[in-house]
């Protein structure tokens, strides 16, 4: 009787641990055998939508060749993806943001080189954009969506209140900081409580200081990369608009997920907000109020006056990429490099596209942008990407993935003013 | 339980009691979704494996690495403790009260439960997702309400977190034991209470003198389920505050998921979670011991 009281109580306790121990786990099915259905993960949210109705009139079209597609949310897709490719689960097309991630892939060999089977896509994709699917100058991974570049968005309104022009220098900004603080307005929102909202700043700081070298250091792995005099400058400079009224002063508490530091800027509680261009149909949709008071700009990150960095270099997501997983039968794959080379950016998914005011990274599309409503917001970014000498991949996905969550974890500090520039760099050294 | 207890006893075993046959099913499942999981856990604590490639045995290196030469570990710990007490310090008062007062006769008491009791009803995600917006300092009930001292980084400040978390979790939980309380109350008899009414006994005293030791097995029960939880709760505070910030609410779960499934660490997450599997086992155990589970026979003494 005893006995059997433990062991229930101690079965409890495993059972809910194991519960726990093997979450995250993928369900995948990529190598299902015999039915030739390739399948596909997506992500919820955003410009997905027109992804998915994309695979709709694929499967339409094509009895035979059938794409399964299937949804999952931005942060367990993340996790799901990793196991499913490392246990040979993956779905046959696998989605990433090209850096740390595909090159990984590519050496453990988990997915196809696609080099030759893309059709005429590689003449139609902005080169730069094109460059981050290429491992060794082989062809790993190809673009699938619109070019999410990280510009300055800010509220008009706000500007004209307190009689200021947006600034377009660093020494503007620091005059703006000021004027602002006086007449109670925060000058940036910024979702600090996500934290890779914060990782922006970071990115344009370091780049403008010192250019973009600053960073290929650390991506290619050079020893003692993250002690860089440019490094130090951008979080010491963070530190000090979170200290000195230069962001929210609850900038540690606003959240990115449900669009509250957009929402901040809508209400003209901020004047300014660095986020992707994502958030430029975000306030369309959610806040259309402010979008349709003509107070909505959008501008790029300012200039630093002793910066070594190109001012015209922007940071940000190319787009999302789909490879080809290696483990997937052969039928599955001919689906899938079918799908891509006859398939992507095609003229009614480009259309979807810029409707929602979303850019396809396309060369020759000035005609189309300019019959679109968000005509102005996409010949913006389509100039900032086209004349952009260096176009950052946002850091969390150049780096490899085992530093990207404490790179994550150590930026949280800084932002907290837990720790101090020095400790930071000497912390993401030490990995 | 008690009376298959004694009948067991007296028959001695495989004679009319039901057959093992009857738990094959039971013992396989947990065999299959326990057992050989936690198997799989142990082997993978001596592999370093950042699950693309194949895993690589790599000896006691993981172990020691977490256990010494990795200070969180210990902070994981403390924090997993201050969880743990927090969380049952401020549930188990609360619940108990509930549950004796949901059994009572009191007007409006049935429709009091049901508000009391709609925190059960709800996913821990939907939970989560609403005290985030209730939390922003921006637009939630910092902002809403017109007091100055009300701390507006409800989830940032590292020193408030934690207690943030506890209350929120115990939202969450103090319903499912409050109706394990009510549930114990309603099993005592009515004429212990008249007994004690005669004899002169106030409010006070029946409730410290028969309702709590008669509820010393649902206490126990209650106790269990709070701490062993409680010690392995992960889902709200990862949708609550996705981990962040840094470290101020990293328990031990939550670490073991971070380090398993965001930095790809397999091998570290293992040993963690082996940690945990451990002192689950040592708490449900000490908690068996200590309660006298060996006294149980004597449940409906008096009654």
């Amino acid at each position: 009787m005893r006995r059997t009281t433990r062991v229930a109580t101690a079965g409890l306790g495993v059972t809910s641990l194991l519960a726990l121990s093997a979450c995250g786990g993928g369900d995948g099915g990529g190598d299902g055998g015999g039915d030739a259905e390739a399948n596909a993960w997506i992500l919820t949210g955003g410009g997905w939508p027109a992804i998915e109705e994309d695979f709709n009139r694929w499967n339409e079209s094509n009895e035979d060749a059938q794409i399964d597609v299937e949804g999952i949310e931005n942060d367990s897709y993340k996790g799901q993806i990793r196991t499913a490719v490392g246990s040979g689960e993956a779905p046959t097309l696998i989605m990433s943001w090209a850096g740390g991630a595909l090159l990984e892939y590519a050496e453990q060999d988990a997915i196809m080189d696609l080099t030759g089977e893309t059709g005429d896509l590689e003449e139609r994709v902005f080169e730069s954009v094109w460059q981050n699917g290429q491992v060794d100058g082989s062809t790993y991974a190809v673009p699938l969506n619109d070019v999410q570049p990280v510009v300055m968005y800010y509220n008009q309104e706000v500007f004209d209140e307190v009689g200021l022009e947006v600034p377009e220098t660093w020494a503007e900004v620091e005059e703006a900081i000021d004027v602002f603080n006086e007449n109670d307005v925060a000058p940036f929102s910024l979702a600090g409580g996500s934290v890779w909202p914060a990782l922006m700043w970071l990115q344009y700081l370091t780049d403008r200081h010192g250019g973009e070298e600053v960073f290929q250091a650390v991506v290619e792995g050079e020893e003692g990369a993250w002690d860089n005099e440019s490094i130090l400058f951008a979080l010491e400079t963070m530190q000090d608009l979170g200290e000195n009224g230069g962001y929210i002063d609850t900038y540690n508490s606003v959240t990115a997920d449900q669009n509250e530091d957009a929402q901040l800027l809508a209400d003209g509680q901020a004047a300014m907000l660095l986020q992707g261009s994502w958030v430029y149909a975000t306030i369309n949709q959610d806040f259309p109020e402010f979008a349709e008071s003509g107070n909505f700009g959008f501008t790029s990150f300012p200039t630093l006056e002793d910066g070594a960095g190109d001012p015209s270099n922007i940071t940000g997501n190319p787009a999302n990429f789909w490879s080809v997983s290696a483990d997937a039968s052969e039928e599955e794959q001919q689906i899938a490099t079918d799908y891509i080379s006859e398939n992507l950016y095609n003229e009614e998914t480009v259309d979807a596209m810029l409707e929602a005011g979303s850019l396809p990274p396309l060369n020759d599309i000035e005609e189309e942008i300019a019959e679109t409503e968000d005509a102005e917001f996409l010949e913006f970014s389509s100039e900032l990407v086209g004349e952009a000498n260096n176009f950052q991949l946002s850091w969390d996905q150049a780096v490899a993935p085992e530093v990207a969550q404490p790179l994550t974890d150590n930026l949280s500090q800084i932002l907290r003013g837990d720790m101090t520039p020095e400790e930071f760099v000497e912390a993401m050294n030490s990995l | 339980m008690t009376e298959t207890a004694a009948r067991s006893k007296a028959s001695g075993l495989g004679h009319k009691g039901p057959s093992f046959l009857m738990a094959v099913p039971a013992v396989l499942f947990f065999g299959i979704f326990a057992l050989i999981p936690l198997i799989g856990v142990v082997v993978i604590s001596f592999m370093e494996w950042n699950v693309l490639g194949s895993p690589t045995w790599v000896g006691l290196s993981n172990w020691t690495a977490v256990l010494f030469d990795r200070p969180f570990t210990w902070t994981a710990l403390s924090l997993t403790l201050v969880f743990v007490v927090g969380s049952y310090l401020f549930q188990a008062p609360v619940a108990l009260l509930l549950g004796v007062f949901m059994a009572g006769q009191q007007r409006y008491r049935a429709l009091l439960a049901v508000l009391y009791f709609l925190p059960l009803l709800f996913s821990s995600v939907a939970v989560g997702l609403t005290f985030q917006s209730l939390f922003s300092p921006n637009y939630g009930l910092s902002a809403a309400l017109p007091f100055e001292w009300l701390p507006n980084d409800w989830l940032a400040n590292s020193d408030l977190v934690m207690w943030v978390m506890i209350f929120v979790v115990g939202w969450c939980f103090v319903p499912f034991h409050g109706l394990l309380y009510q549930a114990g109350v309603r099993q005592i008899p009515a004429s212990m209470y008249e007994a004690a009414t005669i004899d002169g006994a106030g409010r006070l005293r029946q409730f410290f003198s028969i309702t709590l030791p008669q509820l010393r097995y649902t206490i126990i029960t209650s106790s269990t389920l709070m701490l062993v939880g409680s010690l392995t709760y992960f889902d709200l505070i990862y949708v609550l505050t996705g981990g962040q910030p840094a470290d101020a609410v990293r328990i031990l779960p939550l670490d073991m998921y971070v380090t398993g499934f965001a930095s790809y660490n397999l091998g570290y997450a293992s040993v963690i979670a082996v940690i945990l599997v451990a002192i689950g086992l040592t708490l449900s155990l000490l908690l068996n011991v200590l309660s006298g589970s060996s006294k149980m026979d004597s449940d409906k003494a008096g009654a």
